[in-house]
Formats: structure tokens, C-alpha cells, sequence
């Protein structure tokens, strides 16, 4: 789960890490009355869940009330990737000699958290990462113990912080530490900590992801959710509890388990079709869940097929038989092919009660991905 | 032969009068799998399928010699069972439990670098040794015994190989579902590790997914350290970066890393063939045999 940087931001100040002064606003007239208030100049900053929002038009500095009104205007309502931009933050501007980076995140591969430093900040830090990866100080954090004031203190040196502000970023990061370990955060970083002429550090920007399997003992964090959606067809997922990504091909993709999905994808893809979704129905799967994901896919307007493929271990191919027959009796014509696959507990059982009326029964996983990808071919062309 | 896990293991249940627990204890037993204890606080002195349960893990392997275990224990209190079962001497934990806070998966890694106990999982569908024993969740009933070994990051991918092994009469040595979290205890280089020590392990099966390095570290070890032939699957070459797909570890990050075709690269440079469909999979295994 992301917090919005305003999120982000209040509970950074919170634990003591300096912020600009800022106001939320809804509207332009709001916007304007919190720039008058703040003084400016003023950043106005689109509150969305996208990354590179100031490359994107989401972020403007308004330096007297008539910009302000002007880049208000132009930034609530907009479209960022995607995204409709409902609310910006208006923040004294910032005057600084310097920006840097500051971030903990999990290394999976190690199996620990890391803490880095960057004096490369303000920019892309996975551009940096890519590009010049010394360029970021990192140390290992064992996970039960936190970070140590010594490690924070080593790491801030190792990236070649100025002396000046070195002491004080070093306690942004161990603060910045401690709350992606009691918040349960899966990435917490500033980009850019901002250095001013008279040596002062301000977080200018806010990254605070949760992980979502710890958000049943961060309940105040929870009810900061702000889902937002690129579409509809996602925000039904949510709905539903799906694990739903949408892409943009025309073959649509039922499957039960993530690994078996993606490879029903990539299969789809393999034999020339371009597939339109990943949906997981997830383990032990019942009628409902199985009405629930044809009525998913049978939304998204691209599609012109969908394959069913479901491989039983605690999941039963009687019960997707089931769901599958009362979602498409269910209409007085069935709005485009399906082509079912059922294997593993249970699978016979469930090929006897599909109604081949209905639906098209492949044995093997190839056979059915194939027969998909002939009658997507087949509906797109007519 | 096999790995980790044969006719002589000795199971205790965590989590054994849950739903799952219970469901799933019935059909390791059908299977064959020597069930001994469960493991529940609160419900020692009860009987699950005729099982004996006992409050801690201490007293199922006191009590009943236990030397695996299988959790079962919802995610909140998933961590603590894990510490409980490492505190142990257990040779074997295997964790099903999907959902475990990341965190807390990062201090279990931390204990489990410090015991002899090799953990399982979580996210995973468990281990198999096709005639013997099961702990986990897999369908006994797909599998054969036989000569190859399988390792995946993807339960029901595992699933679907397996179909086309059996299918064409390839049995299996042992087939390990590792899970798809970002942490996990056995990594494919440990499984690997295992099934080039193994006898009768013949060839290997290794089936990856987007997300990680796990696959290209496997890839270099196979290069230096095996004798015995692996055929690989990856599984995400559809895969848009940016999005989950599905598995918490299953995510191409915005700089490109962890990609499908990164670790494709790096099997083939090892030396493994990489199939295009499990059944090509399958293919490449036959040939090695």
C-alpha cells in the first residue's frame, strides 16, 4: 500500500524530521488560500501514486497568487499517467545549495533491510543505481537489532555527505529507520533531503510504501488507504480480491495460482496472441469466485476470447465447473468464446459437468491456449 | 533415494485444528506420510484424525520424536510458530502460510542462520517425495516416483510440470516448492545443492519466475558446481515491470531488473536449456535421461 507524500510527510514530521510548512488543498480557490498562507514561492504538488510526477506536469512553483491560481488550475483534474489528480499540496518553496538521497528498503537477496545514502539526489535514485551504483553508500541492517547510530553514522560518511549537515542527515536516516520498522514499511525513502544555504536539511519529498501482508496490525495506516485505480476493470478487482493486471492484448486469462497464470500468459503470447489480463482466482476457488472472474473479464471491452485454466491441487475442477456453467447460463447469449482446461483434484469430474454448449473443453494447457488464440483471431476479425 | 524428506520422517502439524490444518493433515496421512503430532497452544491433550496434539513443539518432539514439522499457522502468528519450531531440533520446517509480513520473514532469516534447521517456504506448496511422504498441500496423485528432481518458486507451475513428466512416465526423486515471497528459508541453490548430492537424481527441473536474482545466482552455481543435467522454465515473459503479478517476489522493477529474459540468459549461458511451454520442459528432460 502507498501513502501519498502529504501522508508520508505528516508522519515524518511526526517523528521529528524536518518538513516544509504545507497545506492540502481540494480546489483552486483552496490552493491559492493555503499558498497565501504558506508564502510564497510555493510548490503546488499533484498528490497521486505515480513516480516522476514533476517530469510529468505535476509539480510547478508558483512564485505570486496569480500562478498560483494558474498552476492549481492546471494541475487538480489533470491526467497523470493514468491517474486523475484530486488533490495537491501547497509547500513553501525550499531555497537549497544541494540535494541528497535517503532511503531504506528490503534487500531480498540478502534477506535484510539496507539503509543508503546518496549525494545524488533530486534525480531518478534506480537511473543512479543503474548507471553509477557507487555512487550510493549502503549498509546492511541485521533485522534484529535495527540500524545502529554508528552504522547510520558510517553510511552518511561512506557517501561523501558534507560535513556540515553529515550528523543531521545521519539522524533522518535512523529515524527514517525506525519507522520503516515500526510502521511495517516495504520502502521508505526521501528524494531529495534538501541542504540550505545556512546548513539546514529538509525532507522535500516523501516515499512511504506499506507492506500489505502488515497492515492488520498497522490499522492506522490502513484507514490512510487511498485506492486509486487506472481503471475501472482494477478497481473491480479490488473489489472482487483479485490479483488483476491489465494489459493490453485481446485474449483474456483465468488461472488459479501466480506462477501458472503468468506462464498461461506467456503461452498466449508464444502461440501469437497477446493477452489481455493476469487474473489469479487464488487457491481453493468457489462457484462465486469463478462467476465473479468471467464477469471481470468479460468487462474489459478488449477482450474477444478467454481461457479458463485451472490446475486443482486445493482447488476443485467440480466447483469452477459449477461457477463456470452458472455465469454463462446466466446470459441469453455468451459474449465472447471460452475455452476451458481443467486438470489436478477432481478435473473429470468437472469436464462432465461443463456444458460443451457453453464453453469449448481443451485437455492440455497448449491445446487450450491455441484454441484461445484461433477464436480471438476469429471475433477480432469479424 | 530423495531429499529431505522420506518414509522415515516424523511430522508434527502446527496449526493442526484449523481448517487447512486439519484438511490437509487428513491428506498427507491418506498419502502416507508419517503424521506423529500436532502442535497447537491451547489444545494439548485433543486428538486431530487420531493424532495426539500437544501446546508446544518442544513436546510433539519430546513426546512423539518428531524431526519435521508443517505450519499452518495464520500469517499474524505465522513468525512466532517459525521461531518456536527453529527453537526446536527439528531437522525440517516446512511453511505454508501465505501472507507473512516481510519483516518478519527478515528476523526468522536472521534465526535461521544461527540452527541446523532448514526451513521451507512460506508461500509454498510444501515437499514431496512421490511414495513416501508429503508435507504440504500438493495433489499426492500427480506425482511418480522416479528419477528426476523438481524445484519451482509457483505451486500449481509445479503442478503443470509435473502433469507432463508423469504423463510420459518421468517419475520424481523430490519435488520442492520453495514459495514465491521475497524471503524465503531454501533458495534454489540449496535445493540444487541437494539434488547434485542425491544418487538417484538423475536430472533436475528448475522452474523460476519473474522478480529477484535467485535465478541467475542458480544459474552460476549450476555452471561451476553440477554434474547432473537441469532443464529450466521461467515463468513472467509477459510480465509489464512495475506490477505484481500475483506473488509478493513476483515484480520486474522499474530498472529493469528480474526480468524474464535476464534469467533466461543466464541458464542458457550455464548451460541449461530453457523450454518455451512445460511440455518443452518435459522435453529437454526425456533427452537427459
Amino acid at each position: 500500500m502507498k501513502l501519498h507524500e502529504y501522508q508520508a510527510k505528516e508522519i515524518f514530521a511526526d517523528a521529528g524530521i524536518p518538513v516544509p510548512e504545507s497545506r492540502l488543498a481540494t480546489s483552486v480557490d483552496e490552493a491559492v488560500d493555503a499558498a497565501e498562507e504558506v508564502g510564497y514561492p510555493v510548490a503546488i504538488k499533484a498528490q497521486v501514486h505515480v513516480g516522476g510526477r514533476g517530469k510529468a506536469g505535476g509539480i510547478k512553483i508558483a512564485s505570486d497568487g496569480d500562478e498560483a491560481r494558474q498552476y492549481a488550475d492546471e494541475i487538480l483534474g489533470m491526467d497523470l499517467k493514468g491517474y486523475t489528480v484530486e488533490q495537491v499540496l501547497v509547500e513553501a518553496g525550499v531555497d537549497f545549495t544541494n540535494e541528497l538521497y535517503v532511503g531504506v528498503t528490503m534487500d531480498r537477496g540478502e534477506g535484510k533491510p539496507v539503509a543508503m545514502v546518496s549525494t545524488q539526489g533530486g534525480v531518478d535514485i534506480e537511473a543512479v543505481a543503474e548507471e553509477t551504483p557507487e555512487a550510493i553508500a549502503r549498509e546492511h541492517v541485521d533485522p534484529a537489532f535495527g540500524l545502529h547510530p554508528y552504522q547510520a553514522r558510517k553510511v552518511v560518511f561512506e557517501a561523501g555527505i558534507p560535513r556540515e549537515v553529515a550528523m543531521d542527515v545521519a539522524s533522518i536516516l535512523t529515524t527514517l529507520y525506525d519507522l520503516y520498522e515500526e510502521r511495517d514499511a516495504s520502502d521508505i525513502e526521501i528524494n531529495p533531503v534538501m541542504i540550505t544555504s545556512d546548513d539546514e536539511v529538509v525532507a522535500a519529498d516523501a516515499v512511504m510504501n506499506i507492506d500489505d501482508d502488515a497492515l492488520f496490525r498497522q490499522p492506522e495506516l490502513a484507514e490512510l488507504e487511498d485506492e486509486t485505480y487506472e481503471d475501472d476493470l482494477e478497481r473491480k478487482a479490488g473489489e472482487y480480491g483479485f490479483d488483476y493486471v491489465r494489459l493490453d492484448g485481446n485474449v483474456g486469462i483465468i488461472g488459479n495460482g501466480a506462477g501458472l497464470v503468468m506462464t498461461t500468459l506467456d503461452l498466449v503470447d508464444y502461440y501469437g496472441g497477446a493477452p489481455a489480463n493476469f487474473l489469479d482466482i487464488g487457491g481453493g476457488a468457489k462457484a462465486e469466485r469463478v462467476t465473479n472472474a468471467l464477469d471481470m473479464v468479460f468487462s474489459d471491452s478488449n477482450v474477444d476470447a478467454v481461457v479458463f485454466n485451472i490446475f486443482g491441487g486445493i482447488t476443485r475442477g467440480d466447483e469452477v465447473a459449477k461457477g463456470i456453467n452458472e455465469a454463462l447460463e446466466a446470459f441469453e447469449e455468451i459474449p465472447k468464446p471460452v475455452v476451458v482446461r481443467l486438470a489436478g483434484t477432481n478435473a473429470e469430474e468437472g469436464r462432465e459437468i461443463l456444458n460443451d454448449e457453453l464453453v469449448t473443453v481443451e485437455e492440455t494447457l497448449e491445446d487450450a491456449v491455441q484454441r484461445a488464440v484461433e477464436y480471438a483471431d476469429e471475433v477480432s476479425n469479424e | 533415494m530423495s531429499i529431505l524428506v522420506d518414509e522415515n520422517t516424523r511430522v508434527v502439524v502446527q496449526g493442526i485444528t484449523g481448517g487447512e490444518g486439519k484438511f490437509h493433515t487428513e491428506q498427507m496421512m491418506e498419502y502416507g506420510t508419517n503424521v506423529v503430532a500436532g502442535a497447537v497452544p491451547g489444545r494439548g491433550g485433543q486428538e486431530v484424525e487420531g493424532v495426539p496434539v500437544y501446546d508446544t513443539v518442544d513436546e510433539a518432539v519430546e513426546e512423539e520424536d518428531a524431526n519435521a514439522s508443517v505450519v499452518f499457522v495464520p500469517p499474524a502468528f505465522a513468525a512466532d510458530a517459525l521461531f518456536e519450531a527453529l527453537d526446536t531440533d527439528l531437522d525440517l520446517v516446512v511453511a505454508i502460510t501465505e501472507g507473512i509480513p516481510t519483516q518478519d520473514m527478515a528476523k526468522v532469516k536472521k534465526r535461521l542462520s544461527e540452527v541446523d534447521t532448514r526451513l521451507i517456504g512460506p508461500n509454498c506448496p510444501g515437499i514431496i517425495t512421490p511414495g513416501e511422504a508429503k508435507l504440504g498441500i500438493l495433489p499426492g496423485n500427480i506425482f511418480a516416483d522416479g528419477n528426476v528432481g523438481l524445484v519451482s518458486r509457483s505451486g500449481t507451475l509445479t503442478y503443470q510440470v509435473v502433469d507432463n513428466l508423469t504423463g510420459r512416465g518421468v517419475g520424481q526423486t523430490t519435488a520442492i516448492g520453495i514459495g514465491g515471497d521475497p524471503i524465503i528459508g531454501t533458495s534454489f541453490i540449496d535445493a540444487l545443492e541437494l539434488f547434485e548430492g542425491d544418487e538417484e537424481t538423475e536430472a533436475v527441473v528448475m522452474c523460476g519466475e519473474i522478480g529477484g536474482e535467485d535465478e541467475e545466482e542458480a544459474a552460476a552455481y549450476i555452471a561451476e558446481y553440477m554434474d547432473t543435467p537441469v532443464a529450466g522454465f521461467i515463468a513472467g515473459r509477459t510480465a509489464p515491470p512495475g506490477k505484481r503479478m500475483g506473488h509478493a517476489g513476483a515484480i520486474v522493477s522499474g530498472s529493469g531488473t528480474g526480468t524474464a529474459e535476464s534469467k533466461i540468459d543466464a541458464l542458457n549461458d550455464a548451460g541449461v536449456p530453457v523450454g518455451d511451454t512445460p511440455e518443452e520442459v518435459a522435453d529437454h528432460i526425456e533427452d537427459f535421461l
